[in-house]
């Protein structure tokens, strides 16, 4: 796997938090994450790399240093213009599904493509129950969201970040909530997104089995990168 | 059809909140259906006693006023004191000089519906020992019925039995009774210039106010000038109508530059009873629209407390791509919804209201409450009703666009 196409990257990126005090929980930051890549950002509690995730997800806006996706410069981009780039390209799983608990399991997964509007709402629906299928929830699709177990909660959450094809994938603690079981379903999905569909993972987690099993590790302390997991070449 | 997402979620949330969404919608009917009835009632009193205003004065009246006599000496400077001074009102005449030609002018005037002249005169009614003193007015009986509808107010004889008999009258109701006249009875007319006439009466009218019925008569235009003494040039008022009254003092100001007369427009005539209508108008206002207010801040509450509930939702949809104003226009969309359906529920509850009141009997000369469905009415408070729901749901919904997802996910 050479000559990887670059899809995101960071250029020494720093971020202070002010309260109690001022405090640098990201300093000089310089990743690349890779097309297809799965990658796994590791850490003590209050390494930063919750932070980092949520600077690179565009969401936490007041950084300093520079962030690229796709060849683009995000900082420094409106709000409308960022939220219009997760709607596209950023799909998000989190350790909690955050589904809305009113509408079913298909409307869940269909709402980010509604949103993005290039599909009619058939064409949503389609490929909302193709995405479900691949989760194995063909079944519960017209469930509403509540009425779903946890781990099957989490499997529609991840239908839901797949459905718009975004080209990363980001995760802050995808299996925090899940039993080895439903960790192991939720890994291999990982594995299929990235390997099959050639789409970046980037996942924050503590569970060192999920991180060694991933392409690549980045391991946080105190803000500062401390070490570059080898490419599994 | 392509449904907006936004559109959707909103709905998704009336729905599945029905009972706080039935509280707002509640709060909204009842705050508009109280607005929209006590307007109308406001409304519907305020154009009646207009009405009634208009039964006895004009929009427009030229007449001679007071005039203030002049010193014959003038001080040189303001150091030198007159002591021969003595202004008083010369009431000599208050005749207006060649009125056929002030009037044919004024109904030349494009805006000018009508236009009377008036004798108007002090008298006493005399019957045996029995003397009661009121006004009389010396009018052409048809120009003057068709401005003040004095046809109407008659309970017996016929407006044509005065118009070609000078020794006719037409007499308030107040003074029949008081003198037992009936129809056809004579009855002895007293000027305050000394001349006496027997007069027949044609005609007895009730106009409702009291003290008009009691003291009031019509007689011809000639009649009158014999009871003032003057000649058949004299005229004491030029009552002038025009289509629209609330603008009687921009054509009375045009009026002006047509003669030098006093020209007075009826919410000069009538500007204490007009600024205890204001007062009540205001009061009015005030208490129907604080209703509404209130009633506001119950989509504002229930809006609030969902949004509350829902921050996860709105950390997600944000996240997933809403930008702020998306959030804001769901919640928008919500207010906007239960404002509509309470508006409309509300104007019909109002509507009830109205026909209800107006069947209610007040008796006196009002009768029926005069309250009518007044279209302008309707489309204000509901333009009124949205614009509060809209600003009640705006606060929240602008609270929820500000919403860091990032917070949210971290807690």
């Amino acid at each position: 796997m050479k000559n990887k196409e670059i899809i995101l990257s960071t250029k020494s990126l720093g971020k202070y938090f002010n309260e109690p005090v001022k405090f640098k929980v990201l300093d000089d930051i310089n990743i690349e994450a890779f097309k297809g890549e799965f990658l796994t950002l590791v850490g003590k509690s209050g390494s930063g790399k919750s932070t980092l995730l949520y600077c690179l997800s565009t969401m936490d806006t007041s950084y300093e240093g520079k962030i690229y996706i796709n060849g683009v410069k995000v900082t420094g981009q409106k709000q409308n213009q960022l939220s219009a780039m997760r709607n596209a390209d950023i799909g998000f799983i989190f350790q909690f599904h955050y589904l809305l608990p009113e509408f079913s399991c298909l409307k869940n997964v269909m709402i980010p493509a509604l949103k993005l509007g290039r599909l009619s709402h058939e064409e949503a629906e389609v490929k909302a129950y193709q995405k479900l299928e691949m989760l194995g929830l063909e079944n519960q699709a017209l469930k509403q969201s509540s009425k779903l177990s946890g781990g099957q909660q989490q499997r529609v959450a991840i239908a839901r970040a797949l459905i718009n094809d975004p080209a990363i994938i980001m995760c802050d603690e995808p299996t925090g909530n899940l039993d080895s079981k439903n960790t192991q379903v939720v890994f291999d999905i990982f594995k299929q997104i990235t390997k099959d569909h050639n789409k970046t993972i980037i996942a924050v987690t503590h569970d060192n089995d999920f991180a060694a099993n991933s392409d690549r590790t980045i391991e946080l302390a105190d803000g500062r990168i401390i070490s570059h997991d080898k490419h599994f070449d | 059809m392509k449904k907006n997402i936004n559109i959707d979620i909103a709905l998704t949330h009336i729905v599945t909140r029905r009972r706080q969404t039935l509280i707002a919608i509640l709060g909204v009917t009842l705050g508009l259906s109280i607005y929209l009835f006590i307007n109308s009632l406001v409304s519907g009193f305020t154009n009646f006693s207009r009405e009634e205003m208009f039964k006895s004065s004009p929009h427009i009246k030229i007449y001679h006023d007071d005039e203030i006599s002049i010193p014959l000496i003038f001080p040189k400077d303001s150091t030198e004191i007159v002591a021969i001074i003595n202004p008083q009102i010369t009431t000599l005449s208050k005749k207006i000089v060649d009125p056929e030609a002030l009037l044919k002018r004024i109904k030349q005037e494009p805006y000018v519906v009508n236009a009377i002249e008036q004798v108007s005169f002090d008298l006493f009614y005399n019957r045996g020992q029995a003397q009661i003193n009121g006004f009389g007015s010396g009018v052409d009986i048809f120009e003057y019925d068709a401005m003040f509808k004095t046809g109407k107010t008659l309970v017996a004889g016929r407006l044509e039995d005065l118009q070609n008999n000078l020794n006719a009258i037409i007499i308030g109701s107040g003074i029949a009774e008081k003198l037992n006249l009936a129809i056809d009875d004579n009855l002895t007319v007293t000027s305050s210039f000394g001349v006496v006439k027997r007069m027949k009466i044609v005609g007895i009218f009730t106009s409702g106010l009291t003290a008009t019925d009691n003291s009031k008569s019509y007689v011809n235009i000639s009649t009158a000038q014999q009871f003032v003494k003057k000649g058949s040039s004299f005229v004491n008022d030029i009552y002038i109508n025009i289509p629209d009254p609330d603008k009687s003092d921009i054509y009375g100001a045009r009026l002006r530059q047509l003669t030098t007369y006093t020209v007075e427009d009826w919410k000069t005539t009538n500007a204490d009873a007009l600024s205890s209508n204001r007062t009540r108008n205001a009061l009015m206002n005030a208490i129907s629209l604080s209703i509404l207010i209130v009633a506001a801040f119950g989509i504002y509450n229930i809006l609030s407390s969902t949004i509350s509930q829902k921050i996860n939702d709105i950390a997600i949809l944000k996240a997933i791509g809403f930008s702020g104003s998306n959030v804001v226009w769901i919640f928008l969309i919500e207010a906007i919804f239960m404002g509509l359906v309470g508006i409309f529920i509300g104007l019909i509850a109002g509507g009830i209201f109205i026909a209800i009141m107006s069947n209610v009997y007040m008796g006196g000369h009002i009768g029926y409450f005069p309250i009518k469905f007044e279209g302008g009415l309707f489309a204000s408070s509901s333009a009124l009703g949205l614009f509060i729901t809209i600003c009640a749901g705006y606060f929240p919904a602008k609270k929820a666009a500000d919403v860091d997802p990032v917070e949210i996910f971290r807690k």
